[in-house]
Order: C-alpha cells, then structure tokens, then sequence
C-alpha cells in the first residue's frame, strides 16, 4: 500500500526544513557574529568532551568506593600549600579527587539534563500531536492532565516525585535508579509546554483541506501532518527546549542540594555542593567552589545558546 | 462573560480536584507515620494499634474521601511530628513566606523594569550589554549557590547582615511580621534577594522584549514624528502598554516563588512554609506535606484563573479558550 | 520624699542597665526543634532534655552525675521489696501557683504509664501508684528491681488540677486527631517557665523566680532556635546570633577555636557507636545470609581501620571503642575494651571460610540525622569494606525514613549509637539491644538474634539487688556480646558544644545533656 500522499500544492517543490535554513547561512552568520555564542558552545563542548572522556582522563573513578583513600582525605588543591599531585583541585573528606568528581559529576548532570528534555519532548510531541489530530475526549483528557500538572509548581512536582521513589525503592535499585528517577521527575512536569505548542500547531494543521481529504479517504495522513506540523513549531520548540535543558540541569542540582537527588555515593554537581557546603567554614573550601563554577559555567553557556538562539531564529529581532 | 467566568472556574474546582487525589494518591504510600509517631519502646502491638487508630487500615476510597471532605473544611488533621493541628502551623509559617516572596517581587520589580526598559532603548549600548550578561547570569545561578556566596559575604566576612532568621517579629493578630523591627529587616534583605535573582531577570527580559515591540509599533512611530520628546514616548508611552504583561508575569510567578521559596528558606533557615514542607518531608510528616502541595496549588491556580479571568475583562477577544497562546 | 528618691534612682539604674544589656539572654542554636512541650507525647531525648529545664522528676542528676533528692526529699523501700515510698519536698509550687503535691506524683505517673503513652517503656517495672498522705506516695513495681530511681530522672512531674482543667490527664494521641493542650503549654517546676513557642522557629523559656532550688545560673532568658545547617549554625555563632550550641560541627572547631569570640568545649560523649548485624537467614536481597557465620561477621570488624577513621573522619576527637559501653558506665571493666586491630589479609582469609562469595551485596544503612558525621563515618567503611571484595550498599537517609526499615528487619547492617541513658548503666543495651526480642526486652535488637544464655544472665541481672553482684553478671554478658562479636563498637563519638564570650560558664556534661540551670553569662557590666 502507497503511503505517501500527494502534496499540497502550496508546500511546492522546495520545502526549507530548518537545516537548509541553517545551511543558507543565516543563523551560521549569526552565530559567528555573536561571540558570547561561540564563547559558550566552545565552552559546552569542551565540557561535554571532557565529561564524556571522564574514566580514560581523570586520575581516579570516584564512583569506586574502593578507590578512595582515606588518607588522601582534605588534601587542597596543588597550588596551595599541603597540595599533591595527581590531586590537582584537592580531595574531599572521602579521599575523593575533586576534579575526577566534577567531571563525573558533570557528565550526571549533563546526562540528566539531555535526557529529562528528550524524554519531555518525546512525550510533548507524541501527545500534543495526539492531542490535536484527534480531537474530543482525547485531547480532553491529554490536556486536562497537562493543566494539573501545570497547577503545581515544577520544584514541588520534581521533590515529591524523587521523594516519594527513593523512599519506596529497595535499596539496590535506588543506586541504579537514581539517575533515571531524576530523570523522570524533571520530564514530568516540562512536556506539557511542548505538547501545548504542538497542539496548537497540529490543530491549524487539522483543519486544512488535505488532511480533511485525507481522513475522507481513510488515508493516514501521519506522515504528512508530521511534515507539515514540525517544521512549523519548530523554532519555538528548540529554543524551549535548549533553555529548558539548562532548567533541567539546575533542577537537578537543586534536588541533589536538598538532599533528594543523586546519592552521596555518585555525586551530581549538586550533590557535591550539598556535601562541600557542609565544610564551608572549615576552610575545605575547594569542596564546594570547584563544582559551583562548574554548574554555573555549564548553565550559563547552555542559557547563552539558547538566548542566542531565540534572537536568531526570531524574524521581528533581526 | 458570565459564562465564561463558571468556565474558568469550573476548571480550578476540577484542577484543584485532581491535585487533592494526585497529593492523597502519593501521601498514602510514602513512608510510615506509625514509625514516626511512636516511642523506640513501644511494642508491635503498640505499632498495630496506632496503625488501627490512625485508619491507615482503612480502605483506599474510606481514606481519600475523608480526605478530601476534611481538606475542603481546611481540615488537613494533626500534624504527626508537632501533633499540633496543621492548619494553625501553616497560619504560623504563611506571614514568613508572604513577606519574604512580597519583598523579592517587589525587588524584581524595581529592578527589573528599569533594567529591561534600559536594555530595550539603548540596545547596543556598553550598560545594556552589561545588563543582559548580568541578567543571563542571573537565570544560570542556582539559588542556593547564589544564597551560599551572600551568606559567605555579608554575613561571615562583613558581618552586615544576619545569616539565619527572621530576627525579631511584632504580631498584628495571628499575622507576625518582621518589617517592623530593624533586625527583621535586616534579616529579610539575603533571603529576598537571593530569593529575587531568577525573578529580576524574568521581567527584565519581558519588559525588554514588550519594549521592542512596543518602539515598532506604529503609534510610538507617529508619536516621535509629533516630536513628542523621545524620552517621554519610551518611559510613558511605551512602558505603560508593557506594564500589563509585567503584572500578569508577576502574578503567575507568585505560586512559583512561594514553591522556589523552600530552597531559599532552607538556605537561610527561614522558618516559613517552605521549611516547614521540607522538614516535614523528612519527618515523613504527611498531613503537613499534603497540606502544603494543596495550599500552593490553591494559590497558584487561584492566581492564574484570577489573571485570565482579568484578562477576559479586558480584552473580550480571549473568551474563546483555544484562541490563548502559552501565557 | 525618701523612697520616691529611691524609686527614682532604681528606675534610673534600671533604664541605665536597660540600655546596655537589660538580661541574660542565651541564645540557643540547636541542630533540630523539641518535639512538643509535652515530653510524655514524643518518646525523643532531646526533647526530653530541653523540657526537664521547664518540668522535674522526682530525683534528678546532680552537677557529678549522681542521683540526688529533686521533687522527692527521701525514698525507702518497703518490707514487701516491691514498693517504694518517697517523701515529697514540701513548698513547691508549679508555675501557674498551685502547690506540688502527692496527688501531681499519682497523676503523673499514671498518665506516663498509661497505655496510649509513647513513654510507657521509660517505665518498664511500674504497676501502681497510690497517695500516703499529701507529701507521701508508694510506688508499685512488678518485682524486684535496681533501677527505679534512673528511670524516675526523666518521669517529669504535671500538675493534677492543671491537668484536669485543659482536659489533659491522659497522653496526646495524635492518632485519635486529639491536640494535646500540654503539647503546646507547660506548667512545670522547674527553674525556667515557657514563655511562647513556635514550631521549628523559637521556643523561649524565662527564669522561675519562685524556683524551690537555689538557682546557681544567672540567666534571665532562654532562646531556642533550631539551626538545621551546621555551616549555618557556625556563621551564627561567629557573628554572634547565637550564643551557644550542643552541636558544634567536629570540622569546625578550629574556626571556631581560633575565633576571638567563641569558646569551644570538647569532651568525649557517653555514647558508643555500634554496627549491627542481620541475623535472618537471608539478606534483604534475598541472597543467603553469611553474618550468621561468626567469622564473616569478624571479617567486616578486621576490615574496618578504627585508626584512620578516629584520626580522619573524627578529626582525632572521638574514642576508639572495644566494648559496647563507654568507661564511666557500671559494668565496664578493660578486658572489655580490646580492639582486634586492622588486618585485610586476616580478613579476607576470614570471609573465605565463612564461605563468602567475592562481590557479595548487602545493605549497610546509616543515618543522614544521626550520629557525629555518621555519613562520613559509613562512607568510609564502606569504602574499606569494599577493599577486601565485597559490595556494600551504602543507604543514608534520614531517621524518619531509616527506622521503619531497621525496626522491621528490612535493611542488612547498620549503625547505632547506645548512650545508656538515663539509666547510665549497662543493663540499658544489654536489655534493650542484645536481649532477644521478648515483651518490653531486646526492642533494639533489630538483627534477631537470639542467645539464651545471655538472656539468662540479663534476666538475672535485672533482679539482683546487691551493685556488685549485678555488675559482674553485667559484664560477664558484655563479654559474651564481644566474644561473639553481635556488634562492632567503633568509638564514643566525641561531643562538643561552643558558646560565645558572654557565657562564663557552661558545664559540659558526658550524657550530651545541656543543663543551663548551672550557666551564666557575664552580661550587664
């Protein structure tokens, strides 16, 4: 059976997807004339790419309980005084090197981040598209959910969620669970503002001649819709999410500093800063500096492409 | 109007429905109140009995429809950790939180919108730049790292202002409040502003991008060719069309403030709601827990159907639901 | 014309002083909030122990820990060694005025022991109270019992009329949606009266001037405040805040120490922290379940480094422990307090004839709220444990989420810490952790285990009368404990509190028990 229907005549031949736009040079030329832009991708890769090449990098697996040494413990960074190699930013009372941990730490939150925005996007889009196509009680329903969770405030959602699971989990699930937990937790309340948009968009979309034409013939028009409907929200949907994806991992760092994220043992970037800020007046204070600059240069650079981004894609502010 | 005014609030009632089985549904499968509740000593029978006493037996529909009929009657029960009724600790902390989320959206008021009608009329100029680094700097600093480094600074190396506390309180009623007294003043400022950096930025750029809109459009155009004086256009004229989206901003963020308020209450040990929610999560306190997700939801829905319900006022147009956009 | 010079010139002293400082305020940063005002509705020792400043029991422990007369001048036993008759102090007057009488005694301890109170087992020989005359009363026990007087420090005295008026003679029961009128209002005798309280904010008690004691503090005014956050509770001490703290982070003392304002006091709590072990025949996971095997349970105590955990993770500050109790408590003697000493290779020899397999899971829970730097502390042993192949799951969670686990028998290994009190005596853990689970005994016994032989020589010990014969067989069912190794003692957590200049005196006590009733500020000069 044909799947493919015939195209609208309006769409045409040429149908600019948001890549050809891109290869059409106008957010490249953006891009390169923003150097806050450069500044803060160059910085997020190198983030990324050190997080990623964290266990051939760093000197130590800070995951590994049986690498840590308690007499390695406190020992400050190199520069000051009692400083020791490899232990280039200190270690923690554990023993733990700061570095190997804020690296890890990163690739958590990093992970965490990418992965809360996917999975919200996956489920926005799936259901916003739904939601619209479809109509009536479906799209009632979808909705309706989406305004409860809306009713409550995100951080709320996101505590009582991780709350309510790593209380209830047994003990050797909530170590392998922690990150999908989090995960879950931050992707809950953050799809809706998706699948809102796409609704919008698929409900415009529904109304138009081919699909109407298309249903009359009991043809599915999926595939059509989806080409019509994305590009479309496109735009508003990558800069939400971009923005979103730094949201998600101050989110998670707020969760791990109030003691309901990652575990102690697997520390995120907050949870260092929850342990860190326990020794802030006993002169440890390479504990909690080291992973703050980093969440705070990871969020920016990620706020700054997504800023970035919602200016260039946005035709009323060239 | 008059239809669309049931309409809206006929959905807050149904939200809020949905909230009381969605805050019972978790409540009563997290944690166990009888640990919580009796002595080390007491013996399993004790631990039956009180589970017993408690209705923790009771089946799922017994227990969330005495729940719901009690929540209605503002009855949220006795606090398992304080044993002292929810309702009269909640009226307790509520003054704390109000005070502390009044003050911060004041501040992101008075710097906010300045700073955004700034960055909006002298775009590309060296203090507008400045502005919009800073209030991106702002949006990427987790609160508590921001409260940490206040703390760090004005309280531990100046030594200008307390780190912990509301200071003193004078009571009004059942109201206390702190800004009477100079060192609840004093105690309010970290907390507010720390409290404030995500909301500054967020109407910092609303005004900003309202005001660009605004200076293209057409009236503002005629008004300079009048030669009514620049200046004049872009703080009377312009400003004004931007300050309904600012109060509406500022409406909805409130029940977001008073939510994003624990973290900053725990930071500066602010004995608000906040940190009552927390501790009670660590208390496995569930009364209070349940009281609490509620009575934030209640404001923050009644707040969002109060601003669509003015807006319709204002504007007949948007009475038709599926014409709305993301708010 | 005299007098009203007179008048004129305290009232101009008085607003002199009130310029400079108009009282003795302390103000107390504690790490968590009391309970409730009621301390029978809340079975917690802090609680307890902030509310003996407002509410006293019939004897109480003196500056030197010694038992000595406080609402009961005298006691004797009677003939039938089950009864015990006190004398009350006559005079004492509650703080809404009424007087103390035998009939406060009656009710009180009725309402302790009543069987909806959660303080009930605070009591465990009781059976019946009963009025002599207005200053005498007998006590009833169920037997022959050493102990009455330790555990009579901690019933606090109610007044009956009060009581009867708010409706109060029975314990709250926050499981019957009652609020407790004592669970927000006090009447004691003690030296200080509640002045307001709020919940997890401020709780402040002003001096009793009518106390019946010679008060040997000069304080005028108590202000609790709870400072969950350790680096918070420093930063209010430094800057003045606060004026004392029962918890001063261990890390934290140096700052503290060389800080021109503040005054560490260190001692050695009488608190010793144990690890515990399952005795079930399967771990939570399922996996059968080795620490039934002596050996194994050696193996975990072999591999654990008493040294560097003492020096790095205690900062030098705690005991190395070898018994399950602390020295000062009855029932030690050295040859308990022997220390097997770190030996992996021993240890892994151990585990392989246990018959342990290499990467063995099992739960080690630990509090989040517990114990001095029990995060650190369980960290690091699970950090040395897994150096001689094993897979510790490291659970640190708060107490309110822990002790469901723990009392149900679902988690592995875990800590506790025993301070013995208020007994102060070492039938405290034998009866309550290392008996096994029968009636009102082994209630900690959260392993299961079960040696009747032991229980034999506690249950014996819990009816000898003479001192040194119930030492003796005290110690000698210590030395079964050790020898069997149902517990790893690891050390007496260190304590320490800090005040700041204006306290001159602050008597540090090994129960970890604040007693402001014996501080004084040099305030006023």
């Amino acid at each position: 059976m044909e799947k493919t229907v015939s195209l609208p005549p309006q769409s045409g031949a040429v149908r600019p997807t948001w890549l050809d736009r891109m290869r059409d040079s106008d957010l490249w030329y953006s891009f390169r004339s923003h150097p806050s832009a450069i500044f803060s991708a160059v910085l997020l890769l190198l983030v990324a790419f050190t997080a990623a090449l964290a266990p051939l990098i760093t000197p130590q697996n800070p995951y590994d309980l049986a690498a840590l040494e308690l007499w390695n413990s406190e020992i400050p960074p190199v520069w000051e005084e009692g400083g020791q190699w490899p232990y280039l930013l200190g270690t923690d009372t554990q023993g733990r090197d700061i570095l190997s941990a804020v690296l890890y730490g990163s690739r958590i939150s990093l992970i965490i981040g990418f992965a809360s925005v996917l999975l919200a996007l996956a489920v926005g889009l799936s259901l916003g598209l739904v939601a619209g196509y479809f109509g009536g009680w479906i799209d009632n329903v979808i909705m309706r959910v989406g305004d409860v969770l809306l009713s409550m405030p995100f951080i709320l959602i996101a505590i009582l969620i991780t709350a309510i699971a790593t209380a209830s989990l047994p003990m050797g699930l909530k170590d392998v669970l922690a990150a999908p937990i989090l995960i879950f937790a931050i992707a809950v309340p953050s799809w809706v503002q998706y699948a809102r948009t796409v609704r919008a968009s698929a409900m415009v979309e529904t109304k138009k001649e081919y699909v109407q034409a298309a249903r009359l013939i009991r043809v599915k028009s999926w595939r059509v819709m989806l080409h019509h409907i994305l590009p479309n929200c496109l735009t508003p949907i990558l800069v939400a999410a971009t923005l979103n994806f730094g949201l998600a991992i101050l989110s998670e760092a707020t969760l791990s500093f109030l003691g309901v994220g990652m575990p102690p043992d697997q520390p995120s970037l907050g949870t260092l800063i929850r342990i860190g800020n326990q020794y802030l007046f006993s002169g440890l204070w390479w504990i909690v500096v080291f992973p703050s600059i980093q969440l705070c240069l990871i969020v920016l650079s990620v706020n700054m492409i997504g800023d970035w981004l919602r200016d260039a894609l946005n035709p009323k502010l060239r | 109007m008059i239809a669309f005014l049931l309409k809206r609030t006929a959905n807050a009632v149904f939200v809020m429905l949905a909230v009381a089985l969605l805050a019972f549904v978790i409540f009563r499968f997290f944690g166990d109140p009888v640990e919580m509740m009796v002595n080390e000593q007491a013996s399993l029978q004790d631990r039956i009995e009180l589970r017993e006493r408690l209705g923790l037996n009771d089946g799922f529909v017994t227990q969330y429809t005495r729940f719901v009929t009690n929540a209605v009657q503002g009855d949220f029960g006795v606090s398992y950790r304080n044993q002292q009724d929810v309702m009269v600790l909640i009226k307790e902390r509520f003054p704390a939180t109000f005070e502390l989320v009044l003050v911060a959206t004041v501040i992101s008021l008075v710097v906010g919108i300045p700073a955004g009608v700034i960055t909006a009329v002298y775009r590309d100029s060296r203090l507008a730049d400045m502005l919009q680094l800073g209030s991106i700097i702002g949006v990427s600093l987790p609160s508590f790292v921001v409260g940490i480094l206040l703390i760090l600074a004005f309280s531990v190396s100046l030594g200008w202002l307390p780190a912990f506390g509301r200071g003193e309180t004078v009571d009004i009623g059942w109201w206390s409040t702190g800004l009477l007294t100079p060192s609840g003043r004093a105690a309010l400022v970290l907390p507010a502003v720390s409290l404030s950096t995500f909301q500054v930025t967020l109407v910092m750029r609303l005004v900003r991008a309202e005001m660009l809109e605004t200076l293209r459009a057409d009236y503002i155009k005629f008004a300079r060719a009048r030669g009514v004086p620049t200046r004049r256009v872009q703080w009377r004229h312009a400003l004004r069309n931007c300050l309904m989206p600012v109060i509406t901003l500022t409406g909805m963020q409130i029940g977001n403030l008073i939510a994003f308020a624990l973290v900053t209450e725990t930071v500066f040990q602010w004995p608000g709601m906040g940190m009552l929610f927390i501790q009670a999560v660590t208390f496995v306190d569930l009364p209070v827990m349940a009281a609490y997700l509620l009575i934030v939801s209640f404001i923050f829905v009644a707040l969002n159907t109060l601003v669509d319900i003015t807006y319709a006022w204002v504007d007949p147009r948007l009475r038709d639901d599926s014409a709305r956009g993301n708010g | 014309m005299k007098i009203k010079n007179v008048m004129l010139a305290s009232a101009a002293i008085a607003a002199l002083a009130g310029t400079v400082q108009a009282e003795n305020v302390l103000k107390w940063g504690a790490n968590r909030d009391i309970g409730s005002l009621d301390p029978y509705s809340f079975g917690d020792s802090f609680t307890i122990n902030v509310l003996n400043h407002v509410y006293e029991g019939l004897v109480r422990y003196s500056r030197d820990l010694k038992i000595e007369p406080a609402l009961a001048e005298s006691w004797e036993i009677l003939d039938d060694q089950i009864t015990w008759r006190f004398k009350l102090r006559e005079g004492v007057t509650f703080h809404n005025g009424n007087p103390f009488t035998a009939e406060d005694v009656v009710a009180s301890l009725t309402r302790v022991s009543d069987e909806t109170s959660p303080l009930k087992g605070n009591l465990p020989a009781y059976v019946s109270s009963s009025v002599v005359d207005e200053y005498t009363v007998d006590i009833t026990l169920n037997g022959t019992y050493p102990l009455l007087l330790n555990d009579l420090t901690n019933i606090h005295i109610f007044d009956k009329e009060w009581m009867t008026e708010n409706d109060a003679l029975m314990p709250t029961d926050a499981g019957a949606g009652t609020e407790g009128y004592a669970t927000y209002n006090a009447n004691g005798t003690g030296p200080f009266i509640v002045e307001s309280r709020q919940p997890d904010a401020k709780t402040v008690f002003v001096v009793n001037p009518d106390w019946w004691d010679e008060p040997q503090h000069n304080l005028d005014k108590i202000e609790l405040t709870p400072v969950n956050s350790a680096a918070t509770r420093v930063a209010a001490l430094l800057s003045g805040e606060i004026s004392f703290t029962n918890d001063a982070p261990v890390q934290d003392l140096p700052r503290l120490t060389a800080a021109p304002n503040v005054k560490v006091l260190e001692g050695v709590d009488l608190r010793t922290v144990m690890i515990g072990f399952p005795f079930r025949d399967t771990l939570t996971n399922g996996e059968p379940n080795p620490f039934k095997e002596k050996a194994a349970r050696e193996a975990l105590y072999k591999a654990i480094d008493l040294d560097l955990i003492q020096q790095k993770v205690m900062r030098g500050k705690s005991r190395t422990a070898g018994a399950t109790i602390a020295p000062p408590i009855p029932g030690y003697v050295e040859a308990l307090d022997t220390v097997p000493g770190y030996d992996a290779e021993a240890s892994k020899a151990l585990l392989a004839e246990a018959g342990v397999p290499e990467g063995m899971e099992f739960e080690f829970n630990c509090l989040s709220d517990g114990l001095v730097n029990e995060e650190q502390f369980c960290q690091a042993i699970a950090s040395m444990w897994s150096r001689i192949g094993l897979s510790p799951k490291l659970d640190v969670a708060p107490r309110a989420v822990q002790s469901p686990k723990r009392t149900n028998g679902k988690t592995d290994v875990y800590t506790l810490g025993w301070a013995t009190l208020p007994l102060l005596d070492s039938y405290s853990p034998l009866l309550q952790i290392f008996h096994s689970k029968t009636g009102n005994a082994g209630v900690f016994n959260w392993g299961g285990w079960s040696y009747p032989e032991l229980d034999a020589l506690i249950d014996a010990a819990g009816q000898e009368l003479d001192l040194e014969a119930r030492l003796a067989l005290q110690t000698e069912a210590l030395q079964m404990v050790k020898d069997e190794t149902i517990m790893i003692p690891l050390h007496q957590q260190p304590m320490a509190w800090a005040v700041t200049e204006e306290v001159t005196e602050m008597p540090l006590f090994p129960d970890a028990k604040p007693r402001l009733w014996f501080a004084k500020m040099g305030g006023g000069s």
